[in-house]
């Protein structure tokens, strides 16, 4: 097939607000449900996408970010729930149920979280970034098991979903047009981040570094900037998938959902407009679909992965459009 | 704390070294001559592990069940190699992560439909069960020590193969230049299949010599892979001399810094807390070392920089 | 392969079954680590409603692949899209924390066959929430009872650096007389316990109490028999049951572990509940087939009595727990947790096959230490 770009970008942002409205008339909850799941998974993956599909990072560990983003969500309801204020030294924090808020300290701390691990991280290159990050990930994951004070390895469990002005956020559809409106802006900033001197300047970085170099720009503070949008992005996701399931546990921060986050992104196309959107879409539905048909239903998902690195290598959106993708 | 203790330890984080550095062997090897990042080592330690259980349990040798890990874990390295591994060479290392991450749920579901979801047995040999008083009155556990003994064994003969044999030679000419050892009439395609199956082969070893006195079981190679990759990231990859000290101060920190941290901390505050705590950060103390080792030589300790 | 066989025959025939009256969600981990256990529940489960005879319970069965995040999309889909009335199954305390509150909250029934979190005994308890297995303190408070009576003075004693960890230790504290030589926290997921088993031979203590569950308990044993280290352990039964026994081996023999029930507890139905599970399974049954059979029997039970759409009558018949419990005399306290007795038994060997033997009740009619601070 060789469908244009443009059109297949446009069905693919089209295709989850269908699916919701369609469940929406048949009232069909869990549908819009599973819409929301991938909505969100998306978002996560169109953050890791500007790390990696433009800045050519390949980051094993941006479950980092999503799992701040879903302490930064579980936490500030904790203490609201609570009633007990969060004190950090002199300082004195009431939670609180405000989405707008939370989203705020969730992306502040996952972005100054990815500033920190990529000022370290961004000293190596190749497998040695791949390795790096991951530790990272463990680390945190380690971190958070052993955190008793948030509930440890069990952890939190938020009684009812958080508030967001004008919705009533426990209606599925709502809860669902909410995230796909997050999900759309930040495809809009993807994409117009592509067209900038910013984004121009990062794509000759990853394929050119010594030319822009040359050209008077340091492809290393172009990373981190990448490096830093792509985390506070992944860490938006993650309150809101800590939203979606009423719930945060230290399974956020594990080296799986790093992994699984590329997988969306190379299940779609990489460094494609709408890759990860396609990406969360069919992951999702093969969770649902496959989970449903076998108890054995990881091998089947694990040789679909193989056939795509194998022998289609753009992904789903290459295979529509006829033609492969960036080389990362 | 005794000295005995101390000494003890020592030789547990020895032991735990000398596992880790089987694993890593295979890997840094691999990525050393075909520049390939394999997720799925752990896979193949689970299967030597299952391997081993599975004959040992049939035949009651343990011996034999060591055969059969070896003879396993080189098969499926050796077939996944010619069926899969052998088109991702020259792809990205994206490519590479995905697909082998892809392996491993295949590897990992597989073996749960062929041997089921409960754990097997694997016992120590009769032979080197029990504990053994070590000069200074130590008592330790016989196989333990000869953990560490077929470790060093393994490390000496890779230094041999590498450095001395013909087959060590081209290794190294591979990982040197390509196109040039191909030119030389050497049949790169079958070097890098014997070298997969060799990485493998090093792996189900070790999967099956730990199966002794752990749990065989679905899973069981991740915990050891992410330890594996942070040896050989620390070593230098490609460096198996890297793999060796890497795999030795891993196994230490991890082993003395689960003992030493509590008692650290309980100097500063309240000994309940100090013992949540310090073990908190011992869980995250191989990961620490490692980002200081990166960010000291961003290539490892014996890493050529990129 | 029978066992495959049996449960998608049963499957089949649950789903088969159009006209049922009650659903059933059983959320349970089938996959990766930890899947054991929950076959076991939900083999045991099974084998109840079968044994019953009754073709208007329909059970869904969803795997959790051990991960809250899949365990709470599968309540969203039970509750919304499946429409169940009773939900069951979670293995894990981390899972049961992520879907039962919410469960509750929407009005639907909760049955725990296993996870007892402290936090859903005490004040997170719930009017719809009942909890057939344990509180998570409970074995290892009868651990604690059990040492007290086997004279020990001196413990030693471990567990995962995770909040489950901590309550058993505590559980155990909290019963155990005698002092505590070093309390020990390992990783969780740990495999290698040589540094451990060296701080225990050093300890000068005269008894181990360890709660290391799955693969972590089995690595445990077989490194502390080969140690030469002789001092007797004691444990919870969930590093000794029917489906890792075997994969411990010799290892285990002798050791002392307390439980609510074991194969042969000599009560009404227990040992037709072996028989039955053995035939149907090809193999013995565990300490979680128990309890998934048992909750099977409960709301089995509660649906005799009352219509599940009348919550209030149901929740009553439920709390009545008229059923014939293989573990002998079995009710629910205020905080719908169990009121039970608890025993120490021995892991021996028979013929080939390793399991356990009953020494006698460690703790008798036991409730929980949180059932005082639930405001129901």
């Amino acid at each position: 097939m060789r469908l244009p770009e443009g059109w297949v970008t446009a069905a693919a942002l089209a295709l989850l607000p269908a699916v919701a409205l369609w469940a929406w008339a048949a009232d069909e909850p869990f549908t819009i449900t599973l819409a929301t799941r991938a909505a969100i998974l998306a978002l996560a993956a169109v953050g890791l996408n500007v790390a990696l599909g433009i800045g050519g990072l390949v980051s094993l560990g941006h479950a980092v970010f999503f799992g701040i983003g879903g302490y930064a969500m579980g936490i500030l309801a904790f203490h609201a729930q609570t009633y007990a204020p969060l004190e950090i030294g002199p300082l004195t924090i009431a939670g609180t149920r405000s989405m707008p808020l939370i989203w705020l300290v969730a992306t502040a701390a996952s972005a100054l979280v990815a500033w920190l691990i990529g000022l370290l991280s961004l000293r190596t290159s190749g497998i040695y970034f791949i390795m790096i990050t991951l530790a990272f990930g463990q680390m945190a994951f380690y971190f958070a098991i052993s955190w008793t004070a948030y509930g440890g390895e069990d952890g939190l469990s938020i009684y009812v979903r958080n508030g967001f002005p004008g919705l009533n956020t426990l209606v599925p559809i709502q809860f669902f047009a909410l995230c796909c409106a997050v999900l759309l802006l930040a495809v809009a900033l993807q994409w117009r981040l592509r067209a900038s001197g910013f984004g121009l300047a990062l794509d000759a970085a990853r394929q050119a570094p010594a030319r822009v170099e040359a050209a008077g720009l340091s492809p290393r503070r172009l990373k981190l900037a990448a490096f830093v949008l792509s985390g506070a992005l992944t860490g938006l996701a993650g309150a809101l998938f800590a939203d979606l399931n009423r719930f945060v546990s230290p399974s956020m921060f594990s080296w799986q959902l790093s992994g699984e986050l590329i997988v969306l992104i190379v299940l779609g196309g990489t460094g494609r407009l709408a890759g990860p959107v396609i990406g969360a879409a069919l992951f999702v539905a093969l969770e649902h679909w496959l989970g449903g048909l076998t108890e054995f239903w990881l091998v089947w998902l694990g040789a679909i992965l193989l056939g795509i690195v194998l022998f289609a290598r753009g992904g789903v959106v290459g295979l529509l459009t006829g033609r492969a993708g960036p080389h990362v | 704390m005794t000295p005995i203790l101390l000494i003890e330890q020592v030789l547990n984080g020895l032991q735990f070294g000398v596992m880790l550095f089987l694993m890593a062997a295979g890997l840094t090897l691999i990525f050393g001559v075909m520049g390939l990042i394999n997720l799925a080592h752990g896979s193949l330690y689970m299967i030597g592990a299952f391997a081993a259980a599975a004959v040992a349990g049939a035949t009651g040798s343990f011996a034999l069940g060591l055969a059969a890990a070896l003879a396993a874990a080189a098969a499926a390295g050796a077939l996944v190699e010619v069926a899969v591994i052998r088109r991702l060479y020259r792809a990205a290392h994206l490519d590479q992560v995905l697909a082998t991450f892809a392996l491993i749920l295949i590897f990992s579901e597989g073996t749960r439909w062929a041997f089921g979801s409960f754990p097997l047995f694997l016992d120590i040999p009769a032979a080197l069960s029990g504990p053994v008083t070590l000069p200074g009155g130590i008592e330790y556990p016989r196989y333990r020590l000869a953990l560490i003994g077929a470790g060093l064994a393994v490390a000496v003969g890779l230094w041999w193969l590498t450095t001395r044999t013909r087959l060590g030679l081209r290794i190294r000419a591979g990982a040197e230049d390509r196109e040039m050892v191909a030119a030389l009439g050497v049949d790169i395609r079958t070097l890098y299949t014997v070298v997969f199956a060799l990485g493998a082969a090093l792996a189900g070893l070790a999967g099956a010599l730990v199966g002794a006195i752990q749990s065989v079981q679905v899973g069981m190679g991740e915990p050891v892979l992410i330890l594996a990759f942070v040896v050989i990231v620390i070593g230098g990859i490609g460096s198996i001399r890297g793999a060796f000290v890497g795999a030795l101060l891993v196994g230490l920190t991890d082993t003395l810094g689960g003992l030493l941290l509590p008692d650290l901390l309980a100097l500063f505050m309240e000994n309940g807390a100090a013992t949540q705590a310090g073990s908190a950060l011992a869980s995250m103390s191989v990961y620490l070392l490692m980002a200081a080792v990166l960010i000291w030589r961003p290539a490892g300790l014996f890493g050529r920089p990129a | 392969m029978t066992r495959f066989l049996c449960a998608t025959a049963l499957a089949a025939l649950a789903a088969t079954a159009a006209a049922a009256d009650t659903k059933v969600g059983m959320i349970t981990t089938l996959s990766g680590g930890g899947a054991g256990l929950g076959i076991d529940v939900r083999d045991g489960f099974m084998l109840a409603i079968e044994r019953s005879g009754r073709d208007d319970v329909e059970v869904v069965i969803r795997d959790d692949q051990r991960k809250p995040d899949v365990a709470v999309q599968l309540a969203d889909e039970m509750i919304q899209s499946e429409r169940v009335d009773v939900l069951t199954g979670i293995i894990f305390s981390n899972l049961a924390m992520a879907v039962i509150p919410s469960a509750t909250a929407q009005g639907k029934f909760y049955l725990s066959p296993n996870a007892g979190p402290s936090a859903m005994a005490g004040r997170g308890c719930h009017e719809n929430y009942f909890n057939v297995a344990w509180q998570n303190d409970n074995l290892h408070e009868a651990a604690g009872a059990y040492a007290n009576e086997a004279g020990y003075a001196n413990s030693f004693i471990l567990a995962p650096n995770y909040p489950a960890g901590q309550d058993a230790l505590t559980g155990y504290k909290r019963f155990f007389e005698g002092g505590i030589a070093d309390e020990v926290y390992t990783q969780l997921g740990q495999t290698d316990y040589a540094a451990e088993i060296a701080q225990i031979r050093a300890s000068g203590a005269d008894s181990v109490f360890f709660f290391l569950p799955g693969g972590m308990g089995i690595s445990f044993l077989k490194q502390y028999a080969d140690s030469g280290v002789d001092i007797p352990v004691v444990g919870p039964a969930f590093s000794f049951d029917q489906g890792i026994l075997q994969a411990v081996g010799e290892a285990a023999l002798g050791v002392v572990n307390t439980s609510q029930w074991n194969k042969d507890l000599d009560v009404p139905g227990n040992a037709e509940f072996v028989e039955a599970f053995e035939a149907a399974y090809g193999r013995l049954p565990s300490l979680y087939a128990s309890q998934g059979y048992d909750t099977a029997n409960l709301l089995l039970s509660a649906l005799d009595a009352a219509d599940v759409s009348d919550a209030d009558a149901f929740r009553e018949a439920l709390r009545a727990a008229d059923f014939q419990s293989v573990r002998g005399d079995f009710a629910f306290g205020p905080n719908h947790h169990p009121v039970q007795t608890i025993y120490a038994r021995e892991v021996v060997q028979e013929g080939d096959v390793f399991t356990n033997r009953l020494i006698g009740p460690a703790l008798e009619d036991h409730s929980d230490a949180y059932a005082a601070e639930c405001g129901m």
